[in-house]
């Protein structure tokens, strides 16, 4: 299982949880899995084409996937997953 | 293709030169006064009854319009003894609020520390640090209410040392509006502004900024830009329903309040940039999509759009993908 870490937004999707495991061996499948147990949370993470949406940023054990294989970037039992808005709302 | 609209009137010559005084004795008298101009190409189907300007915030010292309420914030601060020599200036901010704190501290010779999520952009981070302030960094997943938290959290373990400014509930940073960007735009308008839109971060600029204008003439239209989902990458915006509500936030003082996507507001970022030549902040994309809308429905008005900074200070953020991305 791979844990993947969830921001404030998305945490009424996941029962209030700010980190939840799912499995897959890359962070698209990962995603897919991600949204059997929490209907819905896919959508917010990607857009319509698939892809993840623009303000997004998602982090394989620290690592930003735009940097490695984007969506097809491997992950494994005890990867860390991060999901994490671009930017910080609040002035 | 025709013309640019704009050319005619660059032909008739440039605005006179300022008469203000050439030497100024610090920066910080450079703060306000912006300039206010008109948007030409970006109207998008808008009649031409309705004008359409922007309030250019970036040309603020500190590059933003939170040059304003820092500013009037330390000096109310000073005024009440609050702030004294020795005393640190603490606050949270995802980064604009923060810079403007550290140029002002630094032009008045106070020790600023900033608590910021750890995702604002790199360019905020390395502006505050610029100019001298100490950066601490809350977790990314907890947004902007995480630095709020962590920043009650350092200030409770040694209130004496510190001053802080505490944009979302202090007065003076509405006031600051009230008394500088209200009355600006009414003076550059000659009091035809209809409608005034702006983004809602803390809500200082359009609560001050607002009642200023009302209190000119009532029919003024305030219409707010915030996000459309708690989910968003409009940096420096909040959604409210999801948020640490300011103590300043009064929604009472707002006519219109649109949610814009975050997808709508980059795309207008670029455009701006491309068929005006004004490169502003993803916030500003926002509060433009806004007016648009609310320009589309009228047939005629005069309405001036906050544009809180300029877009350089994003080009290391993802905001710079989708510019990437463009042909």
């Amino acid at each position: 299982m791979t844990q993947v870490r969830v921001p404030t937004p998305l945490r009424k999707l996941t029962g209030g949880s700010e980190a939840v495991e799912a499995q897959g061996d890359t962070v698209a499948s990962l995603f897919a899995d991600l949204d059997t147990r929490y209907p819905g949370i896919r959508d917010r993470i990607c857009d319509e084409s698939g892809q993840v949406r623009r303000f997004v940023n998602v982090f394989v054990n620290g690592e930003d996937i735009r940097f490695l294989q984007q969506l097809d970037t491997p992950v494994k039992s005890g990867d860390e997953v991060s999901i994490v808005p671009a930017i910080a709302g609040g002035r | 293709m025709a013309a640019h609209p704009a050319q005619a009137r660059f032909f008739a010559g440039p605005t006179a030169p300022s008469e203000g005084p050439l030497v100024l004795p610090s920066v910080l008298q450079l703060i306000g006064n912006t300039p206010l101009v008109e948007i030409q190409r970006v109207r998008d189907g808008v009649p031409d009854g309705v004008r359409l300007f922007g309030k250019i915030e970036g040309f603020n010292p500190g590059g933003s319009v939170k040059d304003r309420p820092a500013l009037r914030m330390v000096q109310e601060g000073m005024r009440q003894g609050r702030l004294t020599p020795g005393k640190t200036i603490l606050d949270s901010t995802s980064g604009n609020t923060g810079i403007a704190l550290a140029m002002i501290g630094a032009a008045l010779g106070y020790p600023v520390t900033l608590v910021m999520p750890a995702n604002v952009s790199r360019e905020r981070k390395q502006m505050a640090a610029a100019f001298g302030a100490e950066l601490i960094f809350s977790d990314p997943l907890e947004g902007s209410d995480g630095a709020i938290l962590l920043c009650r959290k350092i200030l409770a373990a040694d209130p004496d040392r510190y001053f802080k400014p505490d944009q979302y509930n202090n007065a003076a940073n509405p006031l600051a509006h009230y008394e500088t960007t209200g009355p600006e735009i009414w003076r550059q308008t000659a009091g035809r502004v209809t409608h005034f839109v702006a983004g809602i971060g803390t809500s200082g600029t359009i609560m001050g900024t607002g009642r200023y204008l009302k209190e000119q003439n009532p029919a003024v239209q305030i219409v707010a830009a915030e996000p459309e989902d708690a989910f968003h990458g409009l940096e420096g915006l909040k959604h409210m329903a999801t948020s640490i509500v300011p103590g300043i936030y009064d929604e009472a003082r707002i006519d219109v309040k649109l949610g814009i996507a975050t997808d709508e507001a980059y795309d207008m970022v670029y455009r701006l940039g491309r068929e005006e030549g004004i490169l502003i902040g993803q916030s500003c994309g926002a509060a433009y999509v806004a007016a648009l809308r609310v320009a589309r429905s009228l047939r005629e008005g005069t309405i001036v759009v906050l544009f809180a900074d300029f877009g350089d200070r994003y080009l290391s953020t993802n905001l710079w993908l989708g510019w990437q991305q463009l042909p």
